[in-house]
């Protein structure tokens, strides 16, 4: 099915994909309407433009590529499937994340991953290309997220007040340039093993094109929050 | 002429302050630096692309370098809830004003634009005798003129008061307020716009966006936790807070800052977003002790909670965020004309190409300003 979202409602818009048998989907001219692939499962939906706010909220299992930017709130709450942004996105990209996985080219906005998380074999990521800004996985519980910095080479890549409140999963970033603000209950650490992060830069790499091997081949350092002041000791498993 | 809408007086139970009705906003604005004047009509196609950011109880413009036949006079846009108090109005202005011109703004019948004042404008210069005698400067005369009329003179509400510049606002979506008040007939080389959710409060004409002092106006999309801190250290100063809006205690910060005391819009924009002291004191000598001197000085004036807001000024914009950027904000330029949005799809209905677009940091100005000889 093709649609030509030019002018149209994204109550419209949406109600169309949702009523379709179809399992591919491409909407050309879009152009801010919101919520497209929200809830969605079993579908490869196209967009081509400018979708608006809450990409694939809550989305669970449908693969989504924007040949475009995103704005605020890509996969918040998004339980399974996988988005991919030729472009960069706004703020706040994989709000509360429980699972699949997004890829974006260019550079993402303030907090992404916050409050993103896992259970089980539902294990979020969020791989970004280009630079993220401030808040990167603030109170992260779970989940992956990985920065690669490209074109901001030998400078920092992530913003100011990254991993605040982080109490589960992983921050991998390209480079060598750590945060001086880094909050004292996360704990930074070289990447010597890289067998979880190859799988995920080479995907990106096959979204759009990059040298796997040359990205791969660079430092990386990780984040993750430290056993002494993770929350999970708060009230249970307590130390005596 | 059809009377039926004119003239419906707003409940006072309806007023800005007797009702909450929490909820968001759109914003956007572009100028050209060339001084190019752009049709009003880009800023309302802008608009229409985040409509669901509006609920239709709040619409407004702002546009600069509107009235080139006026350049030198103060253009005074006012709403009226009667006669009368057009009427005291009047004798008000022309006791201190030479006024050159003066008329109902011409509106157009739209549908989903209920209740509307009457809506007047006037063009006028100071009189030379007040002006040769008054202590005050003539910014700071004119402005407690307008505080004057908002405060004292019952159903009358000034809500535009620069030169060469002219807000244009009510209650309705902002794609329908521009064309109520027919802005495709103006063009300027500087347009900022809101699509109002009101925060907090019902929506009444005057309490639309943009607000205005003097040539400065502010948009703003978010709500400041900080309000009555900010009112009570600003109303020290001769502003009186007659909408009980946060946008409207922004408007005279801004005022207070950037005209009476002088500071730079960057200085400006620190004071409102200031930096973290865990920032601070991690900066060189100088920086460090010039952002504690801003953050002693100003500490009232510290504007928290969520917002991203756009100033305009005479020849020229600034865009800023809470340094928490807890609203959306996009920039972008292409050739001699700078845009920033909520959202990027604004900026791709009036600019679908543009050669530069990026994401301002929380905290981090976005200003604009006419090249050097271009005409404000």
């Amino acid at each position: 099915m093709r649609i030509d979202a030019k002018g149209m409602h994204f109550a419209a818009l949406n109600g169309l994909i949702r009523d379709s048998a179809d399992g591919e989907i491409v909407i050309d001219n879009v152009l801010g309407q919101r919520y497209i692939a929200a809830g969605a499962a079993g579908r490869h939906i196209v967009v081509r433009g400018v979708p608006g706010n809450a990409l694939g909220a809550y989305m669970n299992g449908c693969r989504v590529d924007v040949y475009g930017s995103a704005q605020d709130a890509v996969g918040d709450t998004m339980n399974d499937g996988v988005i991919v942004v030729h472009g960069s996105c706004g703020d706040t990209a994989g709000y509360a994340m429980r699972g699949g996985r997004i890829f974006i080219e260019g550079d993402a906005g303030y907090r992404v991953g916050i409050h993103m998380k896992e259970y089980g074999s539902a294990v979020p990521c969020i791989v970004v290309g280009g630079r993220a800004g401030s808040y990167l996985g603030e109170y992260q519980a779970g989940g992956r997220i990985v920065v690669l910095g490209i074109g901001s080479e030998g400078r920092q890549c992530v913003g100011d007040f990254t991993s605040t409140g982080m109490h589960g999963g992983k921050i991998y970033v390209r480079g060598g340039c750590i945060p001086a603000d880094l909050p004292r209950q996360t704990e930074v650490r070289a990447v010597t093993d890289k067998s979880e992060l190859a799988p995920l830069v080479r995907d990106f790499c096959t979204c759009f094109g990059f040298d796997a091997d040359a990205l791969l081949a660079d430092d990386y350092f990780m984040l993750v929050p430290s056993t002494a002041y993770i929350y999970k000791t708060l009230y249970v498993n307590r130390p005596d | 002429m059809d009377e039926e809408y004119d003239n419906v007086p707003v409940r006072d139970e309806l007023r800005e302050g007797n009702v909450r009705i929490p909820s968001g906003c759109a914003v956007f604005g572009c100028l050209s630096r060339s001084g190019r004047r752009m049709s009003a009509s880009g800023a309302v196609d802008a608009m229409t692309y985040m409509h669901d950011r509006s609920n239709g109880l709040g619409g407004g413009f702002a546009g600069y370098g509107i009235y080139p036949d006026f350049p030198d006079c103060y253009a005074f846009h006012v709403f009226y809830d009667n006669e009368h108090a057009r009427e005291e109005t009047e004798s008000f202005l022309k006791a201190r004003f030479d006024i050159s011109g003066m008329e109902r703004i011409p509106t157009r019948k739209v549908y989903g634009i209920r209740g509307a004042p009457l809506v007047w404008r006037y063009f006028g210069v100071l009189r030379p005798e007040i002006a040769a005698h008054t202590p005050l400067d003539e910014e700071e005369y004119v402005c407690r003129s307008v505080i004057h009329i908002n405060t004292k003179i019952k159903g009358a509400y000034v809500f535009s008061s620069g030169k060469n510049m002219g807000v244009f606002k009510g209650v309705g979506y902002p794609e329908d307020v521009g064309e109520y008040y027919r802005l495709g007939d103006y063009s300027g080389y500087c347009w900022t716009a809101h699509g109002r959710y009101p925060t907090n409060t019902p929506g009444w004409w005057g309490g639309a966006h943009p607000f205005n002092i003097l040539n400065y106006t502010v948009v703003h999309n978010g709500e400041i936790s900080s309000y009555d801190a900010n009112r009570r250290f600003i109303e020290m100063y001769g502003y009186k807070c007659t909408l009980q809006t946060d946008t409207e205690v922004i408007t005279y910060i801004i005022d207070y800052l950037h005209r009476r005391r002088g500071l730079t819009l960057p200085d400006v924009a620190k004071v409102i977003a200031p930096p973290f002291w865990s920032q601070i004191e991690r900066m060189e000598t100088s920086e460090r002790e010039r952002y504690t001197l801003l953050r002693n000085m100003y500490a009232s004036l510290l504007v928290t909670g969520p917002f991203s807001i756009i100033l305009g000024y005479s020849g020229g914009m600034m865009a800023l965020n809470d340094r928490l950027k807890l609203r959306g904000m996009v920039a972008a330029e292409k050739n001699d004309v700078t845009y920033v949005a909520s959202e990027e799809c604004a900026v791709r209905a009036v600019c679908p190409e543009p050669d530069r677009i990026w994401y301002p940091a929380g905290g981090e100005p976005v200003i604009v300003e006419l090249t050097e000889g271009n005409g404000k």
